[in-house]
This record gives C-alpha cells, structure tokens and sequence, in this order.
C-alpha cells in the first residue's frame, strides 16, 4: 500500500481520481454560474453562501486546491517520466495513425488550462481573497452578479475563455472517459459511460462559453 | 561400434514403468552439485530445462533467439495428441502407440513409441496446471478436434496457435526457474561445439552473437533440443535461424547421425511466388477437412490460367480434375500428407499447375460453402434455392472455422480464398530424422542427449499430424529427467568440470579456425547464393520423389558446391560484432555436409517408406499401380551414420527393428 | 517498383547512429517486407558494404522477433501483421520509406534496427508463470471446468507474440499493453489466482524498474498490436494492480 503512489499505475489511478474529482467539481461549478444568466438572485445567494460558509471555506477549498496542484504536479512529474522513457526519438512518429490528437496532447491541453487558471486567480480568487481577508470589506450578499458581469466587459477577456474552454473540453474528452479505464473499469458497460464522459466534456464547457457569451452582451452599468 | 537401443525387457506396457522402478536416483542435495547443459529453448528444452532446474540440478540454457519464448516451436498451428479418451470414442495408449507406429510406416522404435503414448496424457495435466489455455467447450471442459486421418478425436488445441501456448507454457516454466537462479539462461548464443572428455560430453563452445566472443561452457552432461534440418532445402516452414549446427557438430564428435532422409513435406503450403522468397508458410491440414483439391483436365486451362488469361472460377465441375477422389476414392482430400503432397507434384511435372511458376494447385472451398450454407438456409428457415443467400450463410461457416488462416492468405497472396479458390503446394515442414538415440535418449556419445525434432526416435518414415509437439513435451517433461538422472547418478562425487583442459582448448581453437577462416575468406559471393543453390539440389533431387541417378548425381553437386563455398563465399564485417552473415555462413556450411549424408542416406534406402519416395520401389501392378512399396525384408532397420571425414564416406550402421506386438502391413488409401 | 529507403544504422549499442539513404530498384508487390530488406542486403553484400541487421526469425508472424518502426508506425501501416507480413503493395513505386528501430529506454538498440527486449523477459522472471512442479499428475487436466468465455479470453490475453510493437507506438513508450496481457491470462483461470496477489505487485514493479513510461490511454498500443491484444487487458491489470496493494 505504501508504495502505490510510486508505481505507474498507482500514480495513473491517482489522476484518474484527482481528475475525477475535479470534473465534479466543475459540474457544481458550472450550475453556479448558470444561474448568472438565468436567475441572478439566485447566482447572488449562492455565491455568497459558497463564499462566506466557513465549511466551504476552510474545508473544501483548500481540498480543491490540493486537487488542482496534486493533479498538475502528478502531470508533469508523469509527463517527464514518460520523456526520459524514449531518450532518442523517432525521425519519423506517425501519431495520428493510432491515437486520437486528445489524447496525446493532454500535456499541451493541461498547460492552457493551467494557464487559464492562473488568470482566472488573477480576475476572481485573488481579488476575493483580497476583499474579505485583507481589506476585510463587510460581506454585501448582492454583490457577487455586478462583479461578475463587469468582468466579461472586455472582449479580449471573452476571447481568452473561449479558447481556454475549448482546450479544457479536448482535455476532458480524453481525460474523463479514460478514467474508467484507468481505474480498472472496463465491461460491457464502458462503451455507454464513455459515450456519458464525452457528451459532459463537450457540454459543460460550451456551457461556461455560453455564459461568458452572454454575459458580455448583456452589461449592466457600473 | 555395436548400436545398443537399451530397451528394457519385460512386456511392452511394462517397460516404461519397470524401467523407471529400477534406474539409479540422485539424491536433492547431490543434484545441487551437477551441472546439465541445455542447448535449445523450444518444446523439448524448454521443458526439459525447467524440469531438470526444478529437480535441482544446475541448468545453463542456449538458444540463438533473443528470447526462450522465440524457439519454432512457436509456429506449430494445430494441435498436440494425447490418448486422454475425454470423448469416450474408443482412444487407449495401445490406439496411439498403434497409429503413430502405422502412420510412421512401421519405421519407428516400438518401445519409444509406446512410451510417448503412455506418458502422452500427463503433458496435457501438465500443462493446463501451468494456465495453457487450451480451447473448451461450453461445460467448461477440454475440447478436442480429429486430425491426419486418424479414427478418433484425440487432439487438444488452441485456436490455430497450439504451439505458441505451449511454448508459452514451458517458458513460464523456464522463468519461475530463471528467476530462482536455478536456469542461467544464454540468449543469443549459437553452440558450435561439443566437448568431450574421456569419451563423454563434458561442456560445449558457444559464440556470443552480440559480441562475438567464443565461450567454453562445462557441465556433467550436454542435451540437444535443437530442432529439425528442414532449412538443408533453403525454402521450409522452418524459421530462417532453424538449423543443424548443434546437431552436426555433436555428430562430428561421434554422434550417430540416423535416417537423415526421412524429411515430411507438408501438402498444403502457399506457393513460391518468386526468386525472393524466403520462407514458406504452412496453412494448416485441417483446411483439407473441407477444401477440395483439383487442376484443370485440359493442359490449355492450365496455361491460359498461368497467363493470367482464364480464372478458376469459370472452369465448369467437368474441366476440373479433382485427382485425390480420382485416385484415392476411400480417403479422397484426407490422404495422408506425403500422398497429398506426391499427387501434387505428379500433376504440377506434368504441367497442370496453376500460378505463374506452375508449382501450385487449387485447394477450393465452394463446395463447403455451398454445403454449409444450404444446411443453414434450412436450419434459419431461409431460401435455400437463393444462391446469394446460401452463398453468404456459407462463408460465415467456413469464417467461423478457419478464419484466421483464410485472412493470413489473403495477406500474403492478395486474393479472396472465399471467392476464388487458394493456391497451395506441398512444402518442407519436419524431419523425422535426426541424431541417433537409445531408450535413454543417449547419443552414441556418452552423456549428450538429444530430444525432440533433433532425436530420431519416434515417427518412424512420415509423423502423424499433432505428434510434433507431444513428442517434444513428452521428452522434455517426461522421459528425459528420468533417463539423463541415472546417468547422472555416476557423477555426484566428480566435481565442477574444469574448462581450462586441453579438450576444451582443442574444441575452442577448432571453432576460432573455422570462424578466421569464414571471416578472412573474401569471396565473391553471399552466404545465401550457396544456401539456394543448396536448396535447389536438394529439392529437385532429394525431394518429394527420389531415384538412385539423381541421388547420385546430387552427392557430387553438393560435395563441389561445398566445396566452392569454401573458395568463394564473402562474409562482410567482423567476428566480434553481431555478425548475421557469419552466423549463417557457419550453419550453411553444416547443411552444405548433412545435404550430402541425406543424398547418401537415400540412395542407400532403396525403399519407398513414408515421406521417402523411391521411384524404384512402387507396386508394379494390381489395384495400387504406382503406388509406394516398403521393403520389409531388406529395410526394416533404422540408417545411423558413423562420421568419418567426408560425408560421403559415413559408415552406416543398422539397428534392426523388431515389431512384437504390431504386424505390419503396406498402407493403402484407395 | 522503385523505392527510396531511409535506414537507421548504429554500428553497435555505444556508437551514434544515423538515417542512411539507400535507393532499391525491382521491388514486387509480392515480396514481404523483409524480402525487400533481404534484397537490399544482397546489394550491400555485393557492393562490400555492411548488410542491415534486423531481428527475424519465423516471419509468419507468430515469434515476434521482427520489430521495425516503418514511416512513423510500428510493423509498417497495415494492421493485424507482423513487419514479416507486411508486403510491399502496401506500398507506392516512388515511395520513401523510413525505418528505424523500436525506441525506448526499456529497448536499447544493439544494432541498426535491433533492439534488446530481454525487460519483456525480465517482467517475465519477476511473475509469468503458474508455480507448479512438473509431476504430469498434479491434477486432471478436466477436473477443473473454466467457463468458455473466461478461456477465450485467456487465450486471447495468451496470444500476444511479446515483439514490443506496444512499446514502440506508445507516445509514453509503455509496456502496459504487453504486461497487462500477461497478467490477465492468469487472472482469468483458476489456477492462476493462488498467486494472483503476488504476481501482479511483481511483474508491475519489474517493470516499473525497466524505464518504461506511464500508461495515458491513448490506445495506440491496441491499433499497432499485430494480435490484437484488448485494452481490456490493462483495466483488469489495473484492477488486479489495486486489489493487490490493497491487500498487500
């Protein structure tokens, strides 16, 4: 048991279930920020409770965190490992005839993701970091929808998420579905859940495309 | 020196059992004191390596593979025999001994046989214990096909790749034992000489083939498990390494080399398509259970389908000359394999074949598709006058069954054989010769043993389909640990075999002169200009049929080309290098002695039994016109050569067979 | 036809290598792969070069011996064969072809196009096998029924030829594929489970300790397979793999 986390397919299983929490993550995510375009009170209640609930706060972000860094960290520390595997490489590698692009490009599709979220910090956690723990502002339940909108006032930005959402939809076309496998799950049921994983890894970030869409065409005045 | 078989008194279902109550036995904590070499990794040295380990003796395994699991043996397609009697169809250890006997044309040991047969069931215990996933059926049981013509169901298999598990089997056998330290195992490592000392096998040189170093290596007692000498004819379902080099060598070194020309030449091979091919593929006999095989009547057919003019398909049932149930109305398509493959020939020479080359006959499946189909038209309550749909209802069943070989056809020739009929000539597949062996599986030579292809011992003229491999197994598993430990019970007090004696130096210096020699050469031509020219001879005049002009005439073509060989052969590169041309040239020069012997061997025999054809030796009248005629009175003994310089000039030496509870008679297929 | 071959050639395992081009003329469509190879080291035979070395030996595909790497895919661009069965129609007159040897750390080359695969064997000693001695009447060989389909599914997982064409296409250069098969003949008979726990810890740790690099899903290894072989292998190794560390 001890070793698990040192053998390969311990460290595979490992981010099938980092990446499988982050997926549920992001599910819960996304209807949150649905309800910007369809109930903004709604967006306004919920944001508050999931910004002010001490649970949510002290319990499961820094579970998200450690999920986030665990699985980009395991990512890297694999995709070195999987180099130094073919030291000299071919002249000629014909990838594309036996693998999807998805799939071997996970590292490139992670990377913009990562990227992604780095000016995702930048735009929303560091500046709510700021606001409640070092400016220490009193908390405005209503103010969660404002602040949202006006930052899909620049199309640069809009721009940006889109293709950040497009890269983390071929990351998760290949990264969902292959967790299954990964941890052992494959029957006569894989080819449905599979079919599952890829209808989600396209729908949910078309979705947060749809949001930030809208939200930029329908600017409330500051 | 008198040829002793060594078999046991006492009744023939005895023997085994007696003689196993009686030999010598060494005890464990003095089998950790005896070294045993074990040149070879297929079936028998395998088997025999990991047997021998388990037992406790020190093992060190050869093979010139860059794996164990590489061995030929991989390539068997159909299945091993064993007298388990799983589907109550009347199979006994007598009906095995009796059909392997018969089958091999009452030119085998009774004694060996009837061993094989006995200890035949145990190998399939044995290797399902190993996880052999041989094929069941739907209660879970061993399922078993009907092979060769033989009257009963007694063949265990695995899809199309029964040798492969098996092979697989007796290799993870080898691991367990590799990975206790018991097995040292030397991949890539070619044997090219026996040691003896004081008249026994003490130790064998090896060539490291990555590095090229020459290496002595010394043990109690020396087993070959080297294979067959199929390769002597260049083209083969041999492996292109398959060699005789072990074999030879230890014959050099007084081995007795027996009945040399007893080669099988399987009938349905595919056909040569041109002056590059290298090797043949075998296409399993089962195919002929349901394809039947004809050329055209009319000599014009024959040659507007070589010029590509006519297709088979067009010629109607009448311009066709289905020559097996023309000639052999009681067996038809399943004649045995050296009747198949003759009849083939005696077509194609007269010039009804059927490819470019002319060398190739039809194997046609219509008729089994039309069959099949019309029978599940009926079973699926479907049209059975629609051509199309029985057609198609068809081709499923014949997909079903033979799938797997239909595809590596169509890989190969690049032809539907669901739609137009294959193309199959016989080819070179096993050697039924091989060193000379007593009840022990003891050369002539004190302490070398050879077992499986390599031994001679048991199929007699022709072997029977599926008995490749149980004997291989069986020997290996089986008879080998029992007989090589009571020669062994004499050396626990001897001591590690020091290599550093004369002998060993004498043996090293041999092999170095030999490879100087081939390396410095400088010749114009490649190691494989002679192998072909090798292969030519022995094929048009060693061949399918065999006369005592060309027999001759192929002694003194073979003796000259060898001896070109040695003026004009060019081996590029140097020796302490992988070198593959080198390796060839030192196993070409070997088959470039044994081509000579086995024309020797021939034209001695003048008989026609089993895979040999002696065009002197045939029924001159009666119903079976034409057909092989064994000599009993003057033949029924087993050819063992003495070497002694050129091949030509071996001494022959006879063991006498003597038949005791199998009376024996002229086959007859009509 | 007349092609235009791009070689990797390597003097020995220490020596730096490099793609040499060669032009060969009168290729058939019948010919094999490598007879073509045969052809062209009959030329540098004659013309006092060094022939290419390759690794071969049955070529009918089932001793897994050959192993080139043939414009960019393992065994050349048909599927389900061996480079042995890959024939030259598969090909275009004019054509370039480049061909280099499997690469990955678990496979150094010797020389030109052959590579050393004694890891695969290595996994092999760590687990590969069913401990059992060879007495021939351990039990009979009917007294233990195994359903149908777990045998043919065992056979299936059985057939792999162990050429490394999973290694080699694998953009991770993983042997998962090779182990995974292995694991699963075993997993799927009775008489492999006894030592189901051990041999699954072992054979993933050998090859972890070869330098061979993680599995990421891709599924090339399933495509270039020459047998075939079933990702479902790797799940159930997975499977076994977690089982076992759980019970380890």
């Amino acid at each position: 048991m001890s070793g698990l986390l040192k053998s390969s397919i311990g460290r595979k299983v490992a981010m099938a279930l980092s990446g499988l929490f982050l997926v549920v993550f992001l599910t819960q995510h996304f209807v949150i920020n649905s309800t910007a375009v369809i109930a903004p009170d709604t967006f306004n209640a919920w944001s508050h409770f999931m910004g002010s609930n001490p649970l949510v706060q002290y319990g499961l972000q820094p579970v998200l965190i450690f999920g986030v860094v665990f699985h980009f960290v395991m990512g890297f520390v694999l995709e070195l490992q999987n180099r130094k595997a073919r030291p000299v490489g071919y002249a000629q590698y014909k990838g594309s005839a036996n693998a999807p692009w998805t799939s071997r490009n996970m590292i490139l599709s992670g990377l913009v993701v990562l990227a992604f979220l780095g000016l995702h910090f930048y735009d929303f956690w560091i500046p709510e970091m700021i606001h409640k723990y070092v400016e220490t502002h009193p908390e405005d339940p209503t103010r969660y929808y404002a602040e949202t909108v006006h930052k899909f006032e620049s199309p640069v930005r809009v721009v940006l998420y889109v293709i950040s959402f497009v890269l983390l939809a071929l990351h998760l076309w290949h990264g969902f579905a292959s967790t299954f496998q990964s941890v052992g799950f494959n029957n006569k049921y894989s080819a449905g859940l599979s079919k599952f994983a890829k209808v989600w890894a396209i729908t949910i970030p078309v979705g947060f495309i749809i949001i930030a869409v809208y939200l930029h065409f329908n600017q409330i005045p500051h | 020196m008198a040829l002793d078989s060594k078999i046991p008194q006492g009744p023939l279902a005895d023997k085994w059992t007696n003689y196993k109550n009686e030999i010598n036995l060494v005890n464990p904590a003095n089998k950790r004191l005896i070294d045993v070499i074990v040149v070879g990794t297929g079936l028998a040295g395998g088997s025999a390596a990991a047997t021998l380990a388990e037992l406790g003796y020190n093992v060190k395994a050869f093979c010139f593979q860059d794996s164990p699991r590489r061995a030929h043996s991989i390539a068997a397609q159909g299945g091993i025999n064993a007298a388990k009697n799983y589907q109550g169809d009347g199979d006994s250890t007598y009906r095995l001994f009796y059909d392997t006997v018969k089958g091999g044309d009452y030119r085998s040991r009774e004694a060996n046989v009837y061993r094989l047969a006995e200890v035949s069931t145990n190998i399939i215990d044995q290797c399902v214990a190993q996880g052999v996933p041989f094929a069941r059926d739907y209660g879970g049981l061993l399922d078993n096909r009907s092979f060769g013509g033989v009257l009963v169901s007694r063949t265990f298999y695995a899809k199309g790749q029964t040798g492969q598990q098996l092979l697989l089997g007796a290799y993870s056998a080898m691991n367990r034992q590799i990975g206790r330290g018991k097995i040292k195992m030397y991949n890539r490592h070619e044997m090219l000489d026996v040691v003896k000392v004081d008249g026994k096998a003490r130790g064998i040189i090896t060539r490291n083939l990555v590095t090229g170093e020459i290496e002595r290596h010394s043990a109690h007692a020396v087993v070959l498990g080297t294979g067959g000498y199929g390769n002597v004819f260049y083209l083969s379902t041999n492996a292109m390494g398959s060699n005789v080099t072990a074999a030879w060598k230890a014959h050099k070194r007084g081995a007795y080399f027996a009945n040399p020309c007893y080669t099988q030449i399987h009938p349905t091979c595919i056909p040569v398509s041109g002056d590059h091919q290298s090797k043949l593929t075998l296409m399993s006999e089962s195919l002929r259970n349901d394809g039947r095989i004809w050329v055209p009547k009319k000599k014009e057919d024959a040659i507007a389908i070589r010029e590509g003019k006519k297709k088979p398909t067009e010629l109607s049932e009448d311009e066709r000359d289905y020559y097996l149930e023309r000639r052999y109305p009681a067996f038809g398509n399943l004649v045995p394999r050296d009747v198949a493959s003759r009849a083939a020939k005696e077509r194609c020479d007269a010039g009804f074949g059927v490819n470019k080359t002319g060398e190739a006959v039809y194997l046609d499946f219509a008729s089994a598709i039309e069959r099949y189909g019309k029978e599940q038209a009926y079973v699926q309550h479907k049209d059975a006058n629609d051509k199309a749909v029985v057609t198609a209802l068809g081709t499923e069943v014949v997909r079903n069954k033979y799938g797997n070989l239909f595809q590596m056809y169509e890989k190969i020739v690049d032809q539907n054989p669901y739609k137009t009929p294959m193309m199959i000539y016989p080819a070179v597949h096993y050697t039924m010769g091989g060193l000379w062996v007593d009840y022990n599986l003891q050369t002539s030579v004190e302490g070398l043993y050879a077992i499986g292809e390599a031994n001679f011992s048991d199929h007699g003229a022709n072997r029977l389909g599926a008995s490749a491999l149980m004997q291989g197994l069986a020997d290996g598993y089986f008879v080998l640990p029992y007989t090589i430990g009571d020669y062994l019970s004499h050396d626990i007090r001897t001591g590690p075999i020091p290599t550093d004696t004369p002998e060993f130096e004498e043996a090293e210096q041999n092999v170095r002169k030999q490879v100087d020699a081939l390396v410095n050469n400088n010749g114009t031509k490649s190691v494989d200009y002679f192998h072909k020219k090798l292969g030519k001879i022995m094929w048009n005049k060693c061949g399918m049929s065999r006369n005592a002009t060309d027999l001759q005439s192929a002694i003194d073509e073979i003796a000259e080309l060898r001896s070109d060989f040695y003026k004009e052969v060019r081996v590029p590169g140097g020796q302490n290098e992988f070198n593959e041309e080198l390796a060839k040239a030192l196993r070409v020069a070997d088959f470039l002695e044994l081509g000579e012997l086995f024309a020797k061997d021939a034209l001695t025999r003048n008989e026609s039994a089993g895979g040999h054809f002696r065009e002197e030796s045939v029924e001159l009248d009666g119903p079976q016109k034409g057909e092989a005629l064994r000599d009993d009175e003057n033949f029924t003994f087993v050819s063992a050569w003495e070497y002694k310089g050129a091949p030509k000039d071996a001494v022959l030496h006879k063991e006498e067979l003597e038949f005791e509870n199998i009376e024996l008679k002229q086959r007859s297929y009509k | 036809m007349k092609l235009t071959l791009k070689v990797w050639r390597q003097k020995n395992a220490t020596a730096k290598g490099s793609i040499v081009t060669y032009p060969i003329d009168g290729i058939d469509g019948d010919m094999s792969f490598l007879e073509m190879m045969d052809m062209l080291n009959n030329k540098l035979i004659l013309e006092g070069d060094e022939p290419v070395t390759f690794d071969h030996d049955c070529r009918e595909g089932i001793c897994g011996s050959c192993s080139m790497f043939i414009n960019g895919e393992a065994h050349g661009p048909d599927r389900l064969v061996t480079t042995c069965q890959l024939h030259m129609r598969k090909f275009k007159d004019g054509d370039t072809i480049t061909i280099e040897p499997f690469r990955a750390a678990g496979f150094p080359v010797i020389k030109d196009l052959m590579v050393d695969r004694s890891s695969f064997d290595r996994i092999q000693h760590a687990g590969g096998f069913i401990s059992v001695n060879t007495s021939g009447n351990t039990q009979d060989a009917n007294s233990i029924p195994i359903e149908k389909e777990n045998a043919d599914d065992a056979f299936a997982a059985a057939t792999c030829i162990g050429c490394g064409a999973c290694v080699a296409s694998c953009k991770n250069s993983s042997a998962m594929l090779f182990v995974g098969a292995k694991v699963s003949q075993f997993a799927l008979l009775p008489q492999g489970e006894v030592e189901a726990t051990t041999r699954v810890l072992n054979m993933v740790k050998q090859m972890d300790e070869e330098g061979f690099g993680n599995c990421t899903n891709t599924g090339a290894c399933e495509v270039e397979c020459p047998k075939g072989i079933s990702l479902e292998n790797i799940a159930r190794m997975n499977r076994e793999y977690l089982s076992a560390s759980l019970k380890g």
